[in-house]
């Protein structure tokens, strides 16, 4: 059973997948689940030739359960490339999540829409507010007491940090 | 990099506002590179994948790139570019003194005075498409980019700006080099000299443009303290923001310096437009704006439409692209008159995109077609090519968009 394939072109302009499958009186067909797939919209040029592609079973022609034999017809009609395949194939069945599918839990929640302060009538409590400021001004007095003679610089040798060799990677 | 002593501190913090009074011996430094070493590299790029016979065939691009990138054609680029129509008005044409301004202007400027009022950045993309008023432009520019100049904007030119008066960068003095070669020597810039020092000095150190790298192909340099190569905790990017610059790269900031007198927004303004289009001119990748691109789409343009013109060039050896590809790597800056120039990045921030920079060059080619194909050497190209300054921009890209003959 096929949930999603993945893969990653490599100059191949169409593509066109078979599946054989069990037929109706027992024996098995093959047929055709996905045909011409545009991978290159214009094979002659560079676009979408290293893209990424993923296939669901819902992009599919026919069924795709009980698979016992996938075909991969690569075309490239385009003479001016020395090669073309698909590379890193990968196929996932249903109920395994594909590796892309994971999702730290902070990155899919959305930010809640920012409700804007409202101050109307509602001044904030001056006893609080009063307490708050005093908490700061003792901070500040505090690091300013203690203000290290040290320069911040990390790399400072004599007040200067010196680099060679710049390198690209 | 080394900090400044504490009087030379000093001196350069009183001396800001007048840098260019400042003549540093820079004798012993040239520009790192120029832009017709960049193109000799983009010349040598070739894909392993490609066949790339020596037998001339019509898999070798006849032009000097030779990466088979996707570029448009004269139709998709009408569709691209449909504002600039011969029916529609435009900045740049209806607004010149033979034609009454009832029929465009006025409603023109009106319409823009409502798009600032209701401060609506899309709407100001697509109103600048057919041109920014001159006295609109500095605000609907700023629009376009994002940028208000807040205070804690301010504070961090300050910032930038004391980082500058505490240490001393290498660069620094490629940047002196620069403006003094190129900027200082320009009849429209030199006045401009000061705001330069003062905002590229800045930019060298900010390294809020190290973001841009997530979205470009180019990689900053990295480099490692004395003594400490290989280990990365002692690795830092040189220059801090991760740009090295070259020749001409102070052409990038002239043109703003007629827009915004402010120090503080003119480098808010410049580091807007250079994390969003001038990084594509000079870096390579396969983005339909990077410089390849636009290179092939030149090319390509003038092989479909002045196929002789091309054959001709070809043969004296005087490719196109040599004499066109500094006008694209500056924007144009420097090349143009600058109310010309301006009306050229009108276009540029209306449609986000640069192609409007190859297809301008093409549009000069055609314009000076009948003087091309009389010369026989590839300096007498360029003596044709060389002074663009009374060229006027939206009549030629009108003509060669939707009034050529096909």
């Amino acid at each position: 059973q096929v949930q999603e394939i993945v893969f990653k072109n490599f100059y191949t302009a169409f593509l066109s997948v078979r599946v054989q499958r069990p037929g109706p009186s027992g024996s098995r067909r093959w047929v055709t689940c996905l045909r011409d797939l545009c991978l290159m919209p214009c094979p002659h040029t560079e676009e979408g030739s290293q893209d990424y592609f993923c296939l669901h079973r819902h992009q599919m022609l026919c069924d795709v359960d009980q698979v016992t034999a996938m075909r991969f017809i690569l075309r490239q009609p385009s003479p001016v490339w020395l090669h073309f395949t698909i590379e890193d194939l990968q196929i996932f069945p249903p109920g395994q999540k594909s590796p892309q599918k994971d999702f730290p839990s902070w990155l899919s929640q959305l930010t809640p829409p920012e409700q804007p302060a409202s101050l109307h009538g509602e001044l904030p409590d001056p006893e609080k507010v009063s307490t708050e400021v005093q908490q700061m001004w003792v901070l500040t007095e505090v690091i300013r007491a203690r203000q290290a003679a040290a320069r911040i610089g990390r790399f400072d040798v004599d007040g200067c940090y010196d680099v060679n060799l710049l390198s690209y990677t | 990099a080394f900090q400044r002593p504490v009087n030379e501190q000093k001196e350069l913090l009183n001396k800001w506002n007048e840098m260019g009074t400042d003549e540093p011996d820079l004798s012993l430094f040239r520009p790192v590179y120029a832009p017709k070493d960049f193109l000799e590299v983009l010349m040598n790029l070739r894909n392993p994948n490609y066949e790339n016979g020596e037998q001339p065939s019509f898999k070798n691009h006849l032009g000097l790139i030779q990466v088979p990138l996707k570029v448009k054609d004269i139709p998709e680029l009408k569709e691209d570019f449909s504002e600039l129509g011969l029916n529609i008005g435009q900045l740049g044409i209806d607004d010149s003194a033979q034609v009454p301004p009832e029929f465009f202007e006025n409603e023109h400027v009106h319409v823009g005075q409502k798009v600032l009022a209701e401060q609506d950045s899309a709407a100001a993309q697509q109103y600048v498409r057919q041109g920014c008023p001159t006295a609109l432009r500095a605000d609907l520019w700023a629009l376009i980019l994002n940028i208000s100049n807040q205070p804690e904007d301010i504070l961090y030119y300050e910032q930038l700006k004391s980082n500058v008066i505490q240490h001393d960068l290498l660069v620094d003095s490629l940047i002196y080099k620069d403006v003094k070669l190129t900027a200082s020597n320009d009849d429209y810039y030199f006045v401009f000299e000061d705001y330069l020092y003062q905002v590229l000095l800045c930019f060298s150190r900010d390294t809020s443009v190290l973001e841009h790298f997530t979205y470009s192909s180019a990689t900053p340099p990295k480099s490692y303290i004395r003594g400490k190569l290989g280990m990365e905790e002692y690795a830092v990017f040189y220059p801090p923001n991760g740009v090295i610059p070259f020749h001409g790269f102070s052409m990038y900031v002239a043109p703003l310096c007629f827009l915004y007198h402010e120090p503080s927004k003119l480098y808010q303004i410049f580091r807007e437009m250079y994390v969003r289009f001038f990084f594509r001119l000079h870096s390579i990748s396969s983005h339909p704006s990077g410089i390849v691109s636009l290179c092939l789409l030149f090319e390509t343009l003038l092989q479909t439409h002045l196929p002789q013109l091309f054959y001709h060039l070809r043969e004296i050896g005087a490719q196109p692209l040599r004499i066109s590809f500094k006008w694209m790597v500056r924007a144009f800056s420097g090349y143009l008159a600058t109310d010309q120039l301006l009306l050229l990045w009108d276009r540029i921030l209306g449609y986000n995109s640069l192609e409007i920079l190859a297809v301008l060059a093409a549009a000069v080619f055609a314009f000076r077609a009948v003087n091309l194909m009389e010369v026989t050497s590839l300096a007498a190209a360029e003596a044709v090519l060389a002074d663009l300054s009374t060229l006027k921009v939206m009549p030629l890209l009108q003509i060669f968009l939707f009034a050529t003959v096909t």
